[in-house]
């Protein structure tokens, strides 16, 4: 039983995880209607660049500061040239634009970086912890309270400033808050800036997990089962689906595994995903909606 | 004025149905099929066969699987290169565990294999709709590699799960040879195109892009949605199983799951979205470019000082261009290549004059 609760918590915080890149999507998807799937490209392109910088001696927060604002200049970059030409297009059309953005961040950060893996260090130890009886590691503790301090944080913008008032308007009627004055080209901005500061978190946090390399952009695939689980559209949803499918996969692999033949993990939350599709298809947050024509 | 249909008149309801009405096309068609069958195969040497023609062909054929799917009825899909392994390995096995079986009847029936399988990961699609597929597709795309390379039984217990192509013979004839691999190829893909153009003419096409452009008023309009999508998904499937026996066999000779991952699922979208969605010739334009296009830039990066762009960076380089080719498409010209040729035969038409 305790083994049982250890693969179950070892699981939860790697859920955490899954969470924050969901984050990511689920920001950009609630004030644009875009399912962005270069979220992953961005963890990349952010890490690389952070990590690249401290390695040529750049002082940490230095380091956090300039990546940061390449972020910033990279959501400009994608509303000038990917989202405003391509402004009232078909979701499947903007993502697919996303796609072709994946590809151009992920070309280029490793045109500019090299393809070379990366260590990281955020200074926490991997080691695991005692409580009662229960072995829990340090840095996925770390991790958690970073997840938690950054919904916190999402919250705050979303429900108590002017700027978020905006991004929800945006959000709920893109023409009716276009008609009362508000700036869409300015919310994307934002929006897509949060999103890279989002990546930028879960780049240095999966970063010193696994290290800096190329396989980060693909923890964007992990995500998108979250994301159908939590609903695409609710920031709670995106961390209760991570947990869900960061415990399962981990349970599944223990107990399911052995039956089958191990190496589940890698297909099993998309299965399970899947299923959950045929039961809620707007997943356990996301919102109905009523089909005109 | 090259290209004019006056005096062509059609009398019968039959003429005027026909694929290609006029008689300048039939023409082209016809001396393009002659040349691709008769005159390619004395030209053409090893390197553009196993380079060029045949991937091109195998890839045009993917595309039009998917392009069925994601191009006429709306559903999109990042699980192609799955179904293309069920397809390979369904038809390896059939080749294997039948004795005698004929290799086109296996590679049928590796394309029905692989349609019921789309089928059942298609079966969401009746709940949910747009983006949210991807993820049932996604597990198709996870799950599928991971069967085969699991179940030794698949790979006829294979060490490293790598299937080989069985003696390429159709009625008695070897066509193991580069030539006859393009041959087989190109005898395929004409047939399953011809096919398709047939198909998305008629009522079950007409029924798909209705779902696509609306599926509330489809159903409103009482298309079934339920069947009309399943059938997609059974047939884009049939077409991505024999492009995966083919891309298996006929291509390469030797396949392992991971030649069927994600990259190359992408690949196959990337070739509708440039060809054109929603378009029979946008999958030849678009299977043509994603093959010429990185021949095309390592021979432009060779005239450049040698040293200047090495390997891996041009490979970045290649990412990064089709990436800003892709959102260029998008944005410039949603419907592809195949939109772009179809303006250039209206300004035929026309020409010299302007109107």
């Amino acid at each position: 039983m305790e083994f049982f609760f250890e693969v179950l918590i070892g699981g939860l915080l790697a859920g955490v995880m899954y969470s924050l890149v969901a984050i990511g999507f689920v920001l950009i998807y609630k004030a644009s209607g875009v399912f962005n799937f270069a979220q992953g490209a961005m963890v990349l392109f952010a890490a690389l660049t952070f990590v690249s910088l401290v390695e040529s001696g750049v002082p940490f927060w230095a380091a956090f500061a300039l990546t940061l604002a390449t972020m910033i200049l990279l959501a400009l970059a994608v509303e000038r040239w990917v989202l405003r030409p391509l402004v009232n297009r078909s979701p499947i059309t903007l993502f697919m634009a996303t796609l072709g953005l994946a590809y151009i961040i992920e070309g280029g950060a490793q045109a500019l970086w090299g393809a070379q893996v990366h260590g990281l260090e955020l200074g926490i130890d991997d080691v695991p912890l005692e409580f009662g009886g229960l072995f829990v590691s340090q840095f996925d503790l770390f991790a958690a309270a970073t997840a938690a301090t950054l919904v916190l944080v999402l919250s705050l913008l979303f429900n108590k400033t002017r700027i978020g008032l905006s991004l929800r308007a945006v959000a709920d009627d893109t023409l009716a808050a276009q008609a009362v004055g508000i700036r869409l080209r300015r919310i994307w901005t934002v929006v897509w800036a949060v999103a890279g500061l989002v990546a930028l978190i879960t780049g240095l946090l999966w970063g010193a997990r696994l290290g800096v390399q190329f396989s980060l952009s693909l923890v964007v695939l992990k995500a998108l089962p979250v994301l159908i689980i939590g609903g695409f559209s609710s920031v709670g949803g995106a961390i209760v689906g991570g947990l869900i499918v960061g415990a399962s996969e981990k349970l599944a692999e223990i107990y399911i595994g052995p039956l089958i033949g191990g190496g589940i993990e890698n297909w099993f939350p998309y299965v399970l995903a899947t299923l959950f599709l045929l039961a809620r298809p707007a997943g356990l947050f996301g919102e109905r909606t009523i089909e005109r024509v | 004025m090259f290209y004019t249909e006056a005096g062509q008149f059609s009398t019968r309801y039959a003429a005027d149905r026909r694929v290609f009405r006029l008689r300048q096309d039939r023409f082209a068609l016809a001396l393009l099929l002659v040349f691709a069958a008769g005159v390619v195969p004395l030209i053409g040497n090893d390197y553009w066969f196993n380079a060029i023609l045949i991937p091109f062909l195998v890839l045009s054929l993917a595309g039009l699987g998917l392009n069925l799917l994601t191009g006429y009825a709306g559903q999109l899909s990042l699980g192609s290169a799955a179904f293309m392994a069920a397809g390979a390995f369904a038809a390896y096995n059939f080749q294997l565990r039948i004795e005698g079986l004929p290799l086109l009847i296996s590679f049928g029936l590796g394309g029905l294999v692989a349609a019921l399988l789309s089928v059942v990961f298609g079966l969401p699609s009746l709940r949910i709709k747009g983006f949210y597929l991807i993820v049932s597709t996604l597990a198709a795309q996870f799950l599928i590699p991971w069967v085969l390379v699991k179940y030794g039984w698949f790979s006829n217990h294979n060490a490293s799960g790598v299937i080989s192509a069985p003696p390429l013979q159709v009625i008695g004839a070897d066509l193991s040879t580069p030539v006859g691999r393009y041959l087989l190829t190109l005898g395929v893909v004409v047939a399953l195109t011809w096919l398709a153009k047939n198909i998305v003419r008629s009522e079950l096409g007409r029924n798909w892009m209705a779902v696509r452009d609306m599926d509330t008023a489809a159903a409103v309009i009482g298309i079934s949605l339920p069947k009309a999508k399943l059938l997609a998904f059974a047939l884009s499937g049939f077409y991505l199983g024999i492009a995966g026996s083919l891309w298996a066999f006929a291509y390469l000779g030797t396949v392992e799951p991971h030649g069927f991952d994600l990259s190359r699922s992408f690949q196959v979208l990337f070739i509708i979205i440039i060809g054109g969605l929603g378009s029979l010739l946008g999958n030849f334009l678009g299977a043509a470019f994603i093959v010429l296009f990185p021949l095309f830039l390592s021979n432009l990066v060779g005239l450049l000082p040698p040293g200047l762009i090495d390997a891996g960076q041009l490979e970045n380089v290649q990412k990064m261009i089709f990436g800003a080719l892709i959102i260029a498409f998008l944005i410039r010209e949603p419907e592809g290549l195949a939109r772009i040729w179809q303006k250039f035969r209206a300004r035929a038409r026309r020409w010299p004059l302007r109107y």
